[in-house]
């Protein structure tokens, strides 16, 4: 009898144990994911990371559940948490949850960068891993993964590219491999090696660039000023009217871009202007209300309105241009969106300084490209043809 | 009484461990000026000589390692996009790796080929490690890795950006953490709080990209210390606590190579190298001489026993008199140079892009090189030195050059 009491002492003193520690780790992980911009929650969430970091790794799945919701601020907390308790159970010898690490890896609808993250640490403990999960990682919603697995079928094309009996089957990876491929060092990779295998991809499609644009300039940008004025395509886009430019009545006019990349080259292809500003609007049909980056690049200062608001602007001028220079996101609306574009040339002489030019792409958050509702998609695009592709070639 | 004698050792201890010159805590070391105390330094390192370890690194890094104890630190950036930031801590005596965490960056990471995210040298005030990258991200952590705060400046003000990326290094100033994030668009200094990351203040700056590192210029006590901040416009002499400005120098410096302060004198990097007397709050500093033939490239200027050292774009240490800026020698070394040199025991220590450690005995009527050991890889950082030793990295290498 009292042997009994003693064991329903013990098992009531326990019980609670349990849920009042998960509430616990929940309102760190409250207070951690707290933290705000310049410095707010800082004090309180250091506090909580230092206590939560004394748990065990059976602390490692909440604190992972917990990037659900954060800011890129928050999740690096959470992941310093993460890192300092796995390392430490490694370190001391203990093991690291692995089956529930792959669990969370697998769980698309998880923070991509906490999958990842777990995928980093099931690394250490289960080198075979990455030969397990990368390859069904085509279409992952982590640009990390699909990397990986963009890199597998890479190796595995170029394995028999050269082989001409294995021509149609290096052409169906590389195929395949394009579909997760969002990098444009893959993505340059892949076209260059389908190119000598004659086939030519459609990078503008591909990628999600927009290449029909109208133009209307130049207005006024000596001494920099024009930046800050409001020329009348800030306030009203009618691709009738006519304007007093700089150089006289202005109007819109309708380019298309056939570079690759979608560049358009203002300079070569309207002219050199210095000192002045140059509007390009275009519409993007989007079939649903959907968030996508609007991806800019431009070594000349810009400011960018979707329907209509101001979204974001830069004034830096020639301190070069690349893809995915600038990533604007925003809520499309359903059916027809009206994109402004205002691009800014200084007067700088310097021949590094006359480049004059934009490319602009829509595309997901994960950097695949977002098609507009009027495009028809190419057969790169068509993520349907996926075929049973696994790391070091096809089953 | 126990008390308070436990209380003034520990004090003591403690002004020890955080102000010995064995440590080197942020760029050109713990009075952001290049010069060591190190007696010990080799003059000559091969694969078969004076080097102690070399030990791997992930990713990039332009940043040079820092040394806090018996611990030296490294950060590097990886990934496609060179958003992964990486804090990496080795023990000084094996090259043990301790600890590495690993950040996600919150603000751009576009750079100029040559350079990375992890471009900027971290700093410390002893007790803790503040690392920054071109993404504009803060990451302090104690000793053993753990995450004390994280501030995003970029994701804080979206606007606080260059496409050529960032380079600027913060140094400590008392208990205050100074951030140069100087762009073309939105440009801002920071004073940070390092216990809490929460900003004592934020000034405006001349809207022009800046790549140059902030100095401190030591006062009377420590309470005195002042931040220098060097842009294209002015050099201005900040308090640490406040943000106040205290005087200003409005003729403009470089926006690469960053001044460097000796005896209370500042060298700026304009006009060649323009010495400065400070005079305090009561008006600008007193300009004593300006001489263009001292052309600082990219590595910073180091002033070290009365003589004025600049490195020109063609691979030449030019050595002028302190007082006046006469120049007294020149001596052509095998370039070209990103990193700044650094100065012990009255030797020069400078590594060119390839990787060439090169050193030059000062205090002659000319330099002499005495020495050279070829580490094989891209070398863009300042070394550190301490515990007898130099520290340098490349992108792959993190190495420890000793005497055994």
């Amino acid at each position: 009898m009292k042997k009994t009491i003693l064991l329903l002492a013990a098992i009531v003193s326990v019980l609670p144990l349990q849920p009042a520690m998960s509430a616990e780790t929940a309102d760190l992980l409250k207070t951690i994911k707290a933290v705000g911009n310049e410095g707010q929650g800082n004090v309180a969430a250091g506090k909580a990371v230092a206590e939560l970091s004394q748990k065990d790794q059976t602390a490692l799945k909440p604190i992972l559940e917990a990037f659900r919701g954060s800011s890129p601020l928050s999740a690096n907390w959470l992941r310093s948490v993460f890192e300092t308790i796995a390392d430490r159970a490694l370190k001391s010898g203990k093991a690291l949850p692995a089956k529930e690490l792959q669990q969370f890896i697998l769980d698309i609808n998880q923070n991509p960068r906490a999958r990842r993250l777990a995928f980093d640490w099931l690394l250490k403990v289960d080198e075979t891993a990455a030969d397990r999960l990368i390859p069904d990682m085509l279409q992952d919603p982590s640009p990390e993964f699909r990397r990986d697995a963009v890199a597998r079928l890479v190796t595995a094309a170029d394995a028999v590219k050269d082989n001409k009996q294995q021509k149609t089957k290096a052409i169906e990876i590389f195929q395949q491999a394009l579909i997760g491929a969002t990098d444009d060092d893959q993505v340059k990779t892949i076209s260059k090696s389908l190119k000598k295998l004659g086939v030519k991809i459609d990078l503008q499609k591909h990628f999600g660039f927009l290449p029909n644009w109208s133009f209307v300039g130049p207005f006024n940008n000596k001494e920099k000023k024009g930046y800050f004025k409001t020329y009348p395509p800030e306030n009203e886009i009618k691709l009738e009217a006519a304007y007093q430019g700089e150089l006289g009545e202005v109007k819109w006019q309708k380019l298309t871009s056939d570079d690759q990349y979608g560049i358009f080259d203002i300079a070569k292809a309207i002219s050199p202007y210095k000192g002045a500003i140059m509007y390009a609007t275009t519409e993007f049909v989007s079939n649903e209300k959907q968030q996508v980056e609007l991806r800019l690049g431009t070594p000349n200062a810009w400011k960018m309105w979707v329907n209509g608001k101001l979204l974001f602007g830069r004034e830096e001028y020639h301190r070069g241009m690349t893809i995915d220079q600038y990533r604007v996101p925003v809520t499309l609306n359903p059916g027809k969106n009206t994109i402004l574009l205002k691009l800014c040339q200084n007067e700088q002489t310097e021949s590094w300084a006359q480049r004059y030019q934009f490319q602009l792409r829509v595309c997901k958050a994960s950097g695949i490209a977002v098609p507009a509702a009027n495009l028809v998609k190419t057969s790169q695009l068509n993520s349907n043809s996926k075929t049973n592709l696994v790391a070091g070639g096809t089953k | 009484m126990k008390v308070q004698f436990f209380s003034r050792f520990f004090a003591a201890v403690c002004c020890v461990s955080l102000f010995t010159g064995a440590d080197w805590l942020q760029f050109r070391g713990n009075n952001a000026n290049g010069i060591s105390e190190e007696t010990s330094l080799p003059v000559s390192w091969s694969d078969s000589e004076n080097i102690a370890w070399k030990s791997p690194l992930p990713g990039r890094g332009l940043s040079g390692p820092i040394v806090v104890g018996d611990k030296v630190f490294v950060t590097s950036s990886s990934g496609f996009e060179q958003d992964r930031l990486h804090v990496l801590c080795f023990d000084t005596a094996s090259g043990d790796k301790m600890w590495e965490r690993q950040f996600w960056a919150t603000g751009r990471t576009m750079c100029h080929p040559k350079m990375c995210v992890a471009t900027p040298t971290p700093a410390s005030d002893g007790k803790r490690i503040f690392a920054f990258y071109s993404s504009n991200d803060v990451i302090c952590l104690d000793l053993e890795g753990n995450l004390l705060w994280f501030r995003g400046l970029t994701h804080d003000f979206p606007n606080v950006s260059n496409s050529l990326g960032m380079a600027s290094s913060p140094v400590v100033v008392g208990d205050t953490l100074i951030v140069q994030t100087e762009n073309d668009a939105d440009s801002f200094s920071h004073g940070i709080d390092v216990r809490t990351g929460i900003s004592r203040w934020k000034m405006s700056r001349p809207q022009v990209a800046n790549w140059s590192s902030p100095t401190i210029l030591r006062g009377k006590t420590s309470a005195d210390d002042l931040a220098l901040l060097q842009s294209s416009e002015d050099l201005i002499a900040v308090d640490p606590k406040s943000g106040e400005v205290i005087w200003s120098y409005d003729d403009g410096g470089s926006r690469i190579p960053s001044s460097t302060v000796f005896d209370g004198k500042v060298f700026v990097p304009t006009n060649g190298i323009t010495a400065l007397q400070p005079i305090g709050s009561s008006g600008p500093p007193k300009v004593l001489w300006q001489e263009n033939r001292l052309s600082a490239s990219t590595p910073s200027p180091l002033v070290f026993n009365d003589h004025v050292y600049t490195v020109n774009r063609a691979g030449v240490v030019v050595c002028a008199d302190v007082k006046d800026g006469k120049v007294q020698w020149q001596l052509r070394l095998k370039g070209p140079f990103t990193g700044t040199p650094i100065v012990a025991a009255n030797r020069l220590y400078l590594f060119n892009e390839k990787g060439l450690g090169q050193v030059v005995q000062l205090g002659g009527e000319k330099g002499e090189i005495v020495g050279e050991g070829d580490l094989g890889e891209t070398i863009l950082c300042s070394p550190a030195a301490a515990q007898g030793a130099l520290f340098v990295r490349s992108d792959g290498h993190l190495w420890k050059i000793a005497e055994k």
